[in-house]
């Protein structure tokens, strides 16, 4: 089990700082569909598998209905100056974001009752979620920096909330960040002639 | 029935049902009714208690049980009911004039019953979460097919997300406080996460970037409506707050973190609308004002602090109203809310120009009309503890005063030879003369708020006492 969280906690801080570097939209939903997938492994740790699965449903329904607005839209869309110029920053901050995380989650993994690993890789999703939106003003890329934060705010969570009501109220917060991001798809893709 | 379902329930089915219908004319009336019954239930209909009309008994039931929580609506909450929907009713009204029927009312009837829906929900912590549904309901309102995201709309939907994982953490730390209350150290970091995360949600600064940006970005009369309904909900839920945590309540550091906050917004905010030359940011600015006003009021403390609270809702809502009305106006007529695109209008626009400047001076204070009461009993509160600060949050005001003699002088400043003359069609001039009316007679009369305002408190189990 021990191992397993290493795993995901590696794969968490693939998946976030892929998110952050990756310019084309298949692998960012690939990136992120993982990322919900490790999601649910650090929830069910708390979690009845069935509730946990829960998440992992709707992370991949919000990739799903991300995934056929891009398929829907016309053109390609244009990567943002940016990021093209910004690389090494890119990776000094993600850096830095994995270790004040690190440091963070020594403090509070006490205090939620949680393990380091879970800690970690919810503070981690939360720190670099918060770094992809700080560095894009894209509305397809805010969504999945909004999408990332609530992932690493529901591991945590899990721990001291089980709530249904909690699980659905989060659900319909999830999808609807993701037909958010549908739609700035779809109104900007109106916009072509 | 209960009252979840006709209060909440109800409003988001017709809403849903709206959406699919084209006819704006029926959109409009099925609305207008519909939310001036509520208002009407609201005042009239008891909870709770068996009602008998005609050989019909019945008893409206006050929760309805969803996944193991409860939606609660208790007899004290009429009078907020009637003020929520009543106003929403009011909004309404111009939407056919302005022929933005179709946009605004289903999802601002739907958001409307999100955050009534975030009110009633226990345990109230959860109110975030259906706020932050609320939010993504109006990102639609926001947006036109025709116009891609705007900087505004992409930052409105971020910090009101993020606003979510702090409420929510400081939630489950208060209630680990309730059980240690000797817990310096919690109620630090609870404290912290709670500051966040109203600072998120209400704009408060330095937070609220988005609010100018929105106001000049998208319709006037949408941005009005959500500008008045979001901080009235959201202020509420921090109400409740206070209510609940006797520890929060008699913190002694509570009432300086709110008169930080609140003057702040004042300063700032009236300070940068007397910059300004877009009509819709200096609405976002005074909007922002507006919130720094009801935190300084609760700053105040005590029932008085509560009361004045609650005397700057409906001047507010009216003032809001008036001045999004008229920009919406002004804007089908001219290019753009600037300062030159508007230059003259006042003359053939005499209504409208009229009603934004009474609008505008009603916010910032001046006497005689219907914000004056509430503003003035802020300032005398505040003077009484500092009359520094008093004199800042005066400035702040004066801010807007000087904003509303730069839109005036744009207004008036008409080419030689223009004439004059009214362009207004007759139910915008009726429903601008009785805005401007009703901020004037308000004003004059502020004790003809006073059935709503003495009621209003008892939605609050402790702070209403």
């Amino acid at each position: 089990m021990v191992i397993l969280n290493w795993v995901m906690l590696v794969l968490a801080i693939i998946t976030a700082t892929g998110l952050l570097f990756s310019r084309d939209w298949r692998w960012s939903l690939g990136l992120l569909a993982v990322q919900y997938l490790i999601v649910f492994w650090m929830v069910q740790a708390h979690w009845p598998v069935s509730m946990a699965a829960v998440k992992l449903v709707t992370g991949w329904m919000a990739c799903a209905v991300l995934g056929i607005a891009q398929l829907n839209a016309r053109t390609e869309r244009r990567p943002e100056n940016i990021w093209q110029q910004g690389r090494l920053f890119h990776t000094f901050a993600a850096l830095m974001v994995l270790v004040a995380t690190f440091s963070l989650s020594l403090r509070v993994e006490n205090m939620l009752g949680l393990s380091l690993l879970i800690t970690w890789s919810g503070l981690l999703l939360i720190g670099l979620g918060l770094l992809h939106l700080g560095i894009t003003s894209d509305s397809y890329r805010v969504v999945i920096g909004l999408l990332t934060v609530m992932g690493g705010f529901e591991v945590l969570y899990a721990a001291v909330e089980s709530s249904a009501l909690v699980t659905a109220l989060l659900v319909v917060v999830d999808l609807g960040l993701a037909l958010a991001g549908a739609y700035f798809l779809n109104i900007a893709q109106e916009k072509l002639p | 029935m209960s009252a979840p379902v006709l209060w909440i329930f109800l409003p988001l089915a017709l809403a849903g049902l709206l959406l699919l219908i084209n006819n704006s004319r029926i959109v409009f009336l099925s609305a207008c009714l519909f939310t001036l019954f509520l208002t009407l239930a609201a005042w009239l209909l008891p909870i709770d208690t068996p009602l008998t009309i005609g050989g019909l008994s019945f008893k409206l039931v006050p929760s309805v049980e969803i996944l193991g929580r409860n939606l609660t609506l208790t007899s004290g909450d009429r009078s907020f009911l009637a003020l929520v929907y009543g106003s929403t009713f009011f909004w309404f009204i111009p939407t056919a004039s302005l022929k933005i029927a179709r946009h605004l009312i289903p999802l601002g009837l739907a958001t409307t019953s999100m955050l009534i829906a975030a009110i009633s929900v226990e345990p109230f912590l959860y109110a975030a979460l259906i706020i932050e549904m609320a939010v993504l309901l109006s990102i639609p309102l926001l947006t036109t097919p025709q116009q891609k995201p705007t900087k505004g709309v992409i930052r409105f939907l971020i910090f009101q997300t993020l606003a979510v994982p702090f409420i929510l953490f400081s939630g489950w730390l208060l209630t680990g406080i309730g059980a240690n209350p000797g817990n310096l150290a919690l109620v630090q970091q609870a404290a912290i996460l709670l500051g966040l995360g109203f600072a998120f949600l209400l704009a408060i600064f330095p937070f609220y970037s988005w609010i100018p940006l929105l106001a000049e970005e998208i319709h006037p009369y949408v941005v009005g409506f959500l500008f008045w309904i979001l901080p009235t909900a959201t202020l509420f839920f921090g109400l409740g707050f206070l209510d609940r945590y006797s520890w929060l309540r008699d913190a002694p550091a509570l009432p300086s973190i709110l008169t930080t906050g609140g003057a702040l917004m004042v300063i700032s905010g009236g300070i940068l609308s007397a910059f300004q030359r877009h009509l819709g940011r200096i609405m976002g600015y005074a909007t922002i004002v507006e919130t720094g006003f009801s935190l300084l009021a609760l700053s105040l403390g005590s029932q008085t602090g509560l009361g004045i609270f609650f005397l700057l809702l409906i001047p507010r809502t009216l003032s809001i109203g008036v001045w999004a009305l008229t920009l919406s106006i002004l804007r089908e007529q001219a290019p753009g809310l600037s300062f030159e695109d508007i230059k003259g209008m006042g003359r053939i626009w005499p209504f409208a120009a009229s009603g934004l400047i009474l609008a505008i001076l009603s916010l910032a204070g001046l006497p005689l009309l219907a914000g004056f009461p509430a503003h003035q009993a802020v300032w005398e509160g505040l003077a009484h503890s500092s009359l520094p600060l008093a004199l800042w949050v005066l400035v702040g005001s004066l801010g807007l005063f000087a904003s509303a003699a730069r839109v005036l002088s744009a207004l008036t400043s008409a080419p030689e030879g223009t004439n004059w003359g009214t362009r207004e069609t007759r139910v915008q001039r009726l429903i601008l003369g009785v805005g401007s009316l009703a901020l004037l007679l308000l004003g004059l009369f502020p004790q003809w708020a006073l059935p709503l305002w003495t009621k209003l408190p008892a939605i609050f189990e402790h702070l209403g006492q």
